[in-house]
């Protein structure tokens, strides 16, 4: 459903001198510049991946490739059969979605507002939201509980609570026909066109708690409506808990890929932590239990 | 707002009798009250809805545009620009018509705003909002150090006059700068029709707007040329009146909350009137002097910022 072939990138810049443009007019950069180098991955309708490294092995900038954020200094990103970069935006927004570590608002938005902003790709300029987009809305909270939330102000929310209603939001922004989002059966909406909800590092900044909250919120998603979703975490229960496939990523190749139990061995995650694996074997092994 | 509009012009030094302003039986030439309604306060109080109402809005947009409740429509250097525009004209220019200074500040201003956008669009990709402030920040200084310096070779009138304009004055002789300021914020206003949405989004952070499907550098653009060109219209014809610009959106949003659908035609009105009460004061606390408005609007301003701080959470 989402697939990128070969993609590279650095941060370097229009300015960076270590530019060299080779012949067929990609600029190459030396190895070290690049955050992400020769990966090719693609996720199907209805999978579960997570991308597991360290900091630093380039899992956010991969995400915002895949999204369409960033555009990859060499190789492509595909959805479905076209290329990402010459969708438009406001279709590409209808189809994927993304909810990154933090957010921090500017001002002081209701949570309600917050949601209702995902409903902004099916707008026009200066359309007002209808019944249908607070339909949508009201779904989204549900499906992730926050319904209780919705007059409050955003910023007196917890941590957890936040992160719950930015996944809302983001489930409004996906939701193509009323109330599909949490209803069961896979791909619910017209045209049968898979919807993708991206997470970067979803539990980072969360203690156990909200972490169990939004990995059950998330189980709840694939469970009911066939949600594929692609996140990013370095949290190794969390990836063996959630996801039908892992990713590992070290300072931008692909390390292994593949099911949990198969990928997350002490010496493939020792090496991608740089860790001893008699020191990774005992965390992996009660991560593995709770599958 | 409209209540301030057409009311204000009725208070002043020189009272007037409603009746005999709308009197046709009396020739306009003979009618005191209303050569006095019409000529002389009834374009400055349109000229204070015009400045009050484009400062508010405009600094709505550039709150909204550096996602920071405390900028103002001066913070990325367009005043500075308009001021120094206006000193070069006042000291240089002898042989100008006031109209001229009016168009030298707008010149200045459109300067500033092209130096600002260039330094900010150089390194980055899209338009950064960090250099965005820098680059205005330091705009700001650079200019008042050129207006230090024009202030230094003038001579004891044109300085006198140079301090006026900078205080921020209303006393508009006719209709003339509304007319010509007129068409550029209509054109300002309407962009910020369509950068009302965008801007919700952008406050919550320009990835999570652009993953939404907002044109983030486009909206970007857009909000800090209209809001520029609002900005020098409105101190073309008023020069820099401060406070306007934060006070009445910060009131504004703790009345309406915060989505920009509703702040920013609230914040036009409400700017509008508050400008309009505000010159009403100036023109009556000292009869028959008149006082700038700039005077009044600081007076309020500075206060209203201290509260701020201490109220803030």
């Amino acid at each position: 459903m989402l697939s990128g072939g070969n993609l590279q990138f650095g941060y370097g810049g229009r300015a960076s001198r270590r530019d060299r443009s080779t012949a067929g007019g990609e600029r190459s950069r030396t190895a070290v510049d690049r955050v992400i180098d020769g990966v090719s991955l693609s996720i199907d309708a209805g999978e579960v991946v997570g991308i597991l490294g360290p900091n630093g092995s380039g899992k956010t900038t991969l995400l915002r490739l895949l999204s369409g954020a960033l555009a990859p200094d060499a190789g492509s990103v595909r959805l479905g059969d076209a290329e990402l970069s010459s969708l438009p935006r406001r279709a590409v927004a209808q189809r994927i979605a993304v909810v990154p570590q933090e957010t921090s608002l500017a001002f002081d938005y209701s949570v309600l507002e917050i949601v209702l902003m995902g409903r902004y790709p099916h707008l026009g300029a200066f359309e007002i939201e209808g019944p249908a987009d607070l339909a949508a809305a009201t779904a989204a909270l549900e499906a992730t509980g926050t319904a209780a939330f919705a007059d409050r102000p955003f910023r007196t929310l917890s941590g957890g609570e936040k992160q719950r209603v930015v996944i809302a939001s983001a489930l409004a922004q996906l939701d193509r026909s009323i109330g599909s989002i949490g209803s069961i059966g896979s791909g619910g909406s017209g045209g049968g066109e898979s919807r993708l909800l991206l997470l970067d590092e979803p539990t980072a900044s969360l203690d156990l708690r909200y972490q169990f909250e939004i990995g059950a919120v998330l189980q709840r998603l694939h469970d009911s409506s066939g949600m594929t979703i692609l996140l990013s975490t370095h949290d190794l229960r969390f990836a063996a808990s959630l996801c039908t496939r892992v990713v590992l990523l070290s300072s931008g190749r692909i390390l292994a890929e593949g099911a949990p139990r198969d990928v997350l061995t002490p010496e493939l995650v020792g090496r991608l932590f740089d860790v001893p694996p008699g020191l990774a074997a005992p965390i992996l092994a009660s991560a593995l239990v709770s599958r | 707002m409209v209540v301030a509009v057409l009311g204000s012009p009725f208070i002043g030094s020189t009272p007037i009798q409603f009746s005999r302003v709308f009197s046709t039986s009396i020739p306009f030439a003979d009618n005191i009250d209303a050569q006095i309604f019409f000529i002389a306060r009834l374009p400055r109080a349109l000229a204070a809805a015009l400045v009050g109402g484009t400062l508010a809005a405009a600094g709505v947009v550039f709150q909204g545009l550096l996602r920071n409740a405390l900028a103002t429509p001066y913070t990325l250097g367009v005043s500075a620009g308009a001021s120094l525009g206006a000193m070069v004209a006042i000291t240089f220019g002898a042989g100008w018509a006031v109209g001229g200074v009016a168009s030298a500040s707008l010149a200045g201003a459109f300067l500033a705003v092209g130096i600002v956008y260039a330094l900010a669009s150089a390194r980055h990709r899209g338009l950064s909002t960090t250099v965005l402030l820098l680059a205005g920040v330091t705009l700001n200084s650079f200019f008042s150090a050129l207006i230090l310096f024009v202030q230094y070779v003038s001579d004891f009138a044109q300085t006198f006059r140079a301090l006026r304009w900078l205080m921020g004055d209303l006393d508009v002789a006719s209709y003339a700068p509304l007319v010509s300021a007129l068409p550029l914020v209509a054109v300002a206003f309407a962009a910020f029709a369509w950068l009302a949405r965008p801007l919700n989004l952008l406050s919550i952070g320009t990835e999570a707007a652009a993953t939404r499907g907002v044109p983030v550098v486009r909206a970007q653009r857009v909000a800090f040329f209209a809001a520029s060109l609002a900005t020098g219209s409105a101190v073309s014809v008023g020069g820099p009146i401060g406070f306007v610009g934060i006070i009445v959106p910060h009131l504004v949003r703790l009345m309406v909350g915060a989505d920009h659908r509703l702040v920013l035609p609230a914040s036009t009105f409400f700017g509008a009137a508050f400008l309009v009460a505000c010159d009403t004061i100036a023109r009556i606390v000292l009869a028959p002097i008149e006082l700038p408005v700039g005077i009044i609007t600081a007076v309020i301003g500075g206060p209203f910022f201290l509260w701020l701080l201490i109220t803030r959470r």
